[in-house]
């Protein structure tokens, strides 16, 4: 599976897809994949406020519970009401169907700052080269 | 950041198979300083390794778990003296070739580690051990067992321990080997030859709450391998799945099974978890027995319950339980979502007025609070096939 390459990537293995001043958010395939099959995940109620690189909800596999990080500042629009029933998704189309919340940006420049798909990739690829060491 | 190369750091301990694993591309987790498959992308992970014990058969490493040889004693029963004094179950009741469930205890009626002793012989015992423990047990064992007429042996590098486990684990096992396994009773365990292997341990022992065997090979990279690879094709019938930790675990507490560390010790008697049936004072003399005279007799402050989720939410491991109130009650010690129940279950310690079926229980879940139940345990109990002696 491939990076979007008009997403950015926080090190904490978030996708943001800005689109004006509304960012769809979720979790990248590479953190999906670590996680194993989810089962449960926890998303915050529209309004509420983000604050970027806290914690914001959670992803959970049978193993793990996996917090997620706002990658940027702002509002939370929308929650992804389909994860309830089928967090699956999250594995099986974790950059589309996958997504987890909608949120106003305070500041869409903020997103600037964050990894491009290339730079995410090479990211990940150094994180590998360290797991099978 | 620890470079792992200071002289304090262990260096992390590999099973022979370690290699075969990492080329099925299993991910790798660190399990009390072994390097072990959590699970199998190519078996479809968790979710999938779990079913297939369940409904087919599904092989597991465990070879990190350890071996101790009680033996070679001067006078007759000098041995079986050894395991007695040692552990709390009657040793003394086991057939040549019969297992049992057991534990060994510090002198307050703790735990040191649980144990599945086997009777191999007149006067010959193996004790197989958790990997966590392993230093810690044999160094118990030699400890305590100085001065008696018994040799101790530390056999947990000479085997692979593979864990076959399923419905159809004995269909598998069966074209493997020249033992009649419709002879081998639940925790009874045989010898036979296996891949050619002559003498060969098999118990119908295991830690999933299925039928299953436990076989134990020489513990060479090359032997370990050909055994491996010969039971995955022998149960590519059945659709046998290599299995890893996270299956282990999930399987183990459905069954209710308990994990050291967790559900049982070093600051958890034996009465705590109801583990009574496992602990026969009555044989007499063993290390913990005065305190659980004393322990039974003051009554039990705190006991383990099963516990099913009412609220969305899974409830882990360490996990706070406090009361309607929010007063604290007791901890999680293993929680988990259940894949055959497609609920979330879990073993809590809770005070005895606590203990009653339906009672509710909240677990703090990252600071919210969420409503669980006591519910009867084992969460998940086989259905027993009759035993087919004709094979």
């Amino acid at each position: 599976m491939g990076y979007p390459t008009q997403y950015r990537y926080s090190k904490d293995h978030e996708w943001i897809d800005v689109k004006g001043d509304i960012a769809t958010v979720g979790i990248t395939d590479y953190a999906q994949s670590e996680l194993g099959d989810v089962v449960f995940v926890e998303l915050p109620t529209a309004g509420k406020a983000l604050t970027a690189g806290k914690t914001f909800g959670s992803v959970e596999s049978v193993k793990a519970v996996s917090d997620i990080y706002a990658p940027a500042t702002g509002e939370v629009v929308e929650s992804n009401a389909t994860l309830q029933q089928k967090p699956e998704s999250i594995n099986t189309d974790p950059h589309g169907a996958g997504w987890l919340v909608k949120m106003k940006l305070a500041n869409p420049a903020d997103v600037s700052s964050l990894m491009d798909a290339a730079a995410y990739e090479a990211y990940i690829a150094e994180k590998k080269k360290e797991a099978s060491a | 950041m620890d470079s792992g190369n200071s002289p304090n750091t262990p260096t992390i301990r590999k099973t022979a198979l370690n290699a075969l694993h990492r080329r099925l591309g299993a991910k790798m987790v660190n399990f009390g300083g072994w390097d072990m498959p959590v699970e199998y992308p190519c078996s479809g992970n968790l979710l999938c390794e779990h079913r297939a014990v369940r409904s087919g058969v599904g092989m597991f490493d465990v070879s990190h778990m350890g071996d101790i040889r009680i033996h070679g004693a001067k006078k007759p029963g000098g041995a079986l003296a050894a395991v007695q004094h040692l552990t709390m179950n009657d040793a003394s009741r086991l057939a040549i070739g019969q297992a049992q469930y057991s534990a060994m205890l510090y002198p307050s009626g703790t735990f040191v580690d649980d144990v599945i002793v086997h009777r191999l012989g007149e006067d010959d015992y193996l004790l197989v051990i958790n990997a966590g423990t392993r230093e810690k047990d044999i160094n118990w064992v030699r400890e305590n067992t100085k001065g008696m007429d018994c040799q101790v042996q530390d056999l947990s590098d000479t085997y692979t321990q593979l864990a076959i486990q399923g419905p159809r684990a004995a269909e598998v096992l069966q074209k493997l080997t020249d033992a009649k396994l419709g002879t081998v009773k639940n925790y009874w365990f045989t010898h036979g030859t296996v891949c050619s292997l002559p003498n060969t341990l098999i118990a119908r022992t295991g830690y999933t709450g299925e039928d299953g065997f436990e076989i134990y090979i020489p513990s060479d990279v090359a032997t370990s391998e050909r055994v491996w690879n010969a039971v995955m094709e022998a149960g590519k019938e059945f659709g046998i799945l290599a299995c890893g930790l996270g299956a282990r675990n999930t399987l183990r507490l459905e069954a209710k099974m308990a994990l050291y560390g967790h559900e049982i010790s070093d600051e958890i008697n034996v009465w705590e978890p109801g583990l009574d049936r496992y602990c026969h004072l009555e044989k007499g003399e063993f290390i913990g027995r005065a305190a659980l005279v004393k322990l039974k007799a003051e009554g039990l402050k705190r006991t383990l319950v099963g516990l099913e989720m009412v609220d969305r939410g899974i409830a882990r491991d360490g996990y706070r339980c406090v009361d309607e109130n929010g007063n604290e009650i007791g901890a999680v010690t293993s929680g988990s979502p259940s894949p055959t129940l497609g609920k979330n279950i879990a073993l809590a310690y809770v005070p005895l007025a606590m203990a009653a079926l339906g009672t509710p229980i909240y677990v703090e879940i990252r600071s919210q609070r969420c409503k669980a139940q006591v519910v009867t345990t084992p969460f998940y109990k086989r259905v027993k096939k009759p035993l087919a002696v004709s094979q």
